[in-house]
């Protein structure tokens, strides 16, 4: 089973996030960044299929040099490999430049070996678009079950478990195939001190868009097919009343509602 | 002027309240296009015409709706090629993103994804202007689309639904001569379990939100009962998912549902930034919580400061009083 997981590094959500105010941009060098924690459910569920039979990890990002960081929390967690997509022109890529350089270095990983499957999260926690699935999906040609809270591997058939508004759908997909995880599928493991260390020797390929054969001018803020026009912040919330229950709360929160129009 | 292509969001013909606005901002755009898949059209039509659908073009196949997305991404790509529109909306849900995500790819076009308004830009140039909420609410951005057909996934609560008076008659219906391609047939539901439905209104669509957090400490009924007299919908914070006392599809924040309802009041919910993300462009927020601290009052318009087992069926109380 040869298996890529797509991880992002992503600026901390607990952190100030903003934009460059010269490109509206998200601002990723002033603001500390990490591996999206919705992608290490992607690479936990990856070890649990590699780990319950045989195959190979390697984790795939696309980002600039900080986004290493991402690769090297995987590869402590238990992955195999890392490829890193590093090019100064990538920055600013919107969804679609950005599932286009995935697409290309996956279909340059399974060069070698076929790749069966792709495992991604199911958004990533900055843009939280959460479209990057689908569109390499549809780049690679691949079947996709996105949002899985279940995933079993058996042969060359996926089974998933989906938990929708209407219904719990099982879905089967024929493997090579992608897919997308939520964090309901399963318990994200540290990274073991042992898997620091064995990390350290763990081969990380850096791959820049020549050698992916991907032109320069089909990434980056150029070539995006969409413009953010302006950005700014969403004025503070004024600071509402805040009243202490005194035997009195409940009748308080009902005159408030019932002011508001909302009884 | 030019058509709007407009996914039309339904369970066997019942029409989902989202379509509704999608066809109300499609008119700003456009002339709207319903598609319509699966079955069920005659009960969708009525609905359709009323906010305004002048064309529908449907597709019955069960086929297509049985391989998950891929197929409807397909006849949206034909349809975009046969008709050339000024925009394709969708709903921002997971599906609906899926969609526009492929059919983006496919017709090479820029893709908006949860738009909280659309207008056309004014420019003459027939383009859209989005406005997204990102970063947890905390920024509001305007965008454009620069290449290709807009692709827009609008969230629910984005318009208000506006009726068209006598439309009805005048709406055409086609029935799209379609086969999805063999590729799309790769990922199928082998079964499907329908949801007991709770008889409250589906969490992403109400007008107001009641939520509860582990501070319920597992028991909900306060909870419902007070959503009940105000007719809100009930969501829960991932604690309370997590502890297996509320089911996943109720979970509010960034791993759940996006939710901006005219009022949120969060019950024993402490506030954590991933919660925030799925509420925090409610038009008025309330709180009750027994740690004045909580950062759920850094967001509120009211909050109480006091145990949910008290304040609630006593506010509940006073409710059903009011209304009686
Ligand atoms: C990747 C990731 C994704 C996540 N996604 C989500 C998400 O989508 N949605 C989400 O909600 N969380 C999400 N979380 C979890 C989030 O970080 C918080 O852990 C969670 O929101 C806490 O839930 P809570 O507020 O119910 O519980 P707590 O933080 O434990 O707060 C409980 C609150 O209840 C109050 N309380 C206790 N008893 C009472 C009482 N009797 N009356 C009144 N108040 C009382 C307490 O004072 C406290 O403030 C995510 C976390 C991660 C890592
Ligand atoms: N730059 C990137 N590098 C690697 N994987 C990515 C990147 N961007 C997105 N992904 C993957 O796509 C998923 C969804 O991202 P998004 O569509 O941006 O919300 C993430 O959870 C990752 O698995």
């Amino acid at each position: 089973m040869n298996i890529v997981v797509c991880v992002k590094h992503v600026p901390d959500a607990q952190a100030e996030r903003t934009f460059n105010a010269s490109d509206n941009t998200t601002d990723r060098e002033n603001v500390d960044g990490l591996l999206s924690e919705l992608d290490e459910y992607a690479v936990e569920e990856a070890l649990k299929i590699v780990e319950a039979g045989e195959g190979e990890v390697t984790v795939l990002t696309v980002g600039p040099d900080a986004a290493a960081d991402a690769i090297k929390k995987a590869l402590q967690m238990g992955a195999d490999k890392g490829v890193h997509v590093n090019d100064d022109a990538i920055h600013g890529s919107d969804a679609i430049a950005t599932s286009l350089v995935l697409a290309e270095a996956i279909k340059k990983i399974g060069a070698d070996t076929a790749v069966d499957l792709v495992v991604t999260g199911m958004a990533s926690t900055d843009g939280s678009m959460g479209v990057v699935p689908a569109m390499l999906a549809e780049r690679l040609g691949l079947p996709a079950v996105t949002f899985a809270s279940e995933l079993t591997v058996e042969g060359t058939t996926a089974t998933i478990r989906r938990d929708g508004d209407a219904s719990t759908q099982t879905i089967t997909a024929t493997l090579p195939a992608l897919v997308s995880v939520t964090d309901q599928i399963n318990e994200p493991r540290y990274p073991s001190f042992k898997g620091i260390m064995a990390a350290k020797k763990k081969p990380v390929e850096q791959w820049t868009l020549a050698d992916l054969g991907v032109d320069a001018a089909q990434v980056g803020l150029d070539a995006a097919w969409t413009k953010v026009e302006s950005f700014a912040a969403r004025p503070p919330r004024s600071q509402g009343e805040i009243v202490a229950d005194e035997g009195d709360g409940g009748s308080k929160l009902a005159a408030f509602l019932t002011e508001r129009k909302f009884v | 002027m030019a058509e709007v292509l407009v996914l039309v969001d339904h369970v066997e013909g019942k029409v989902r309240k989202t379509t509704s606005e999608l066809l109300t901002i499609a008119r700003r755009l456009g002339e709207p296009s319903a598609v319509f898949v699966g079955s069920g059209f005659d009960a969708a039509k009525e609905t359709l015409a009323r906010f305004g659908a002048e064309k529908v073009y449907r597709v019955e196949s069960p086929e297509v709706l049985e391989h998950l997305v891929v197929p409807q991404a397909e006849l949206l790509a034909q349809l975009v090629a046969s008709t050339s529109p000024a925009a394709v909306l969708v709903p921002s849900s997971p599906e609906g993103k899926e969609i526009a995500a492929r059919l983006a790819v496919k017709t090479e076009s820029g893709l908006i994804t949860d738009a909280v308004d659309v207008q056309a830009t004014g420019d003459g140039s027939g383009g859209v202007a989005t406005t997204q909420s990102v970063f947890a609410g905390s920024y509001t951005v305007s965008a454009t689309v620069t290449k290709g057909t807009p692709i827009v996934a609008v969230k629910p609560n984005s318009a208000a639904p506006e009726e068209v008076a006598g439309a009805a008659s005048q709406m055409s219906d086609e029935v799209v001569d379609f086969t999805p391609s063999e590729a799309a047939k790769g990922a199928k539901i082998t079964e499907s379990k329908p949801k007991q439905a709770t008889g409250r209104p589906e969490l992403t669509e109400a007008a107001i939100v009641v939520s509860g957090g582990r501070g319920t400490g597992g028991d909900f009924s306060k909870v419902e009962d007070f959503a009940d007299s105000l007719g809100a919908a009930v969501g829960a914070s991932r604690a309370a998912v997590d502890a297996g006392w509320y089911p996943h599809t109720s979970q509010v924040g960034q791993t759940g549902k996006q939710v901006s309802p005219q009022l949120y009041v969060a019950c024993g919910i402490s506030g954590a930034i991933q919660h925030r993300a799925g509420m925090q462009t409610s038009k008025t927020i309330v709180a009750v919580n027994k740690d004045n601290e909580a950062p759920i009052f850094e967001l509120v318009d009211f909050g109480v400061v006091g145990d949910l087992f008290t304040v609630l069926p006593q506010a509940t109380e006073a409710i059903t009083a009011a209304k009686d």
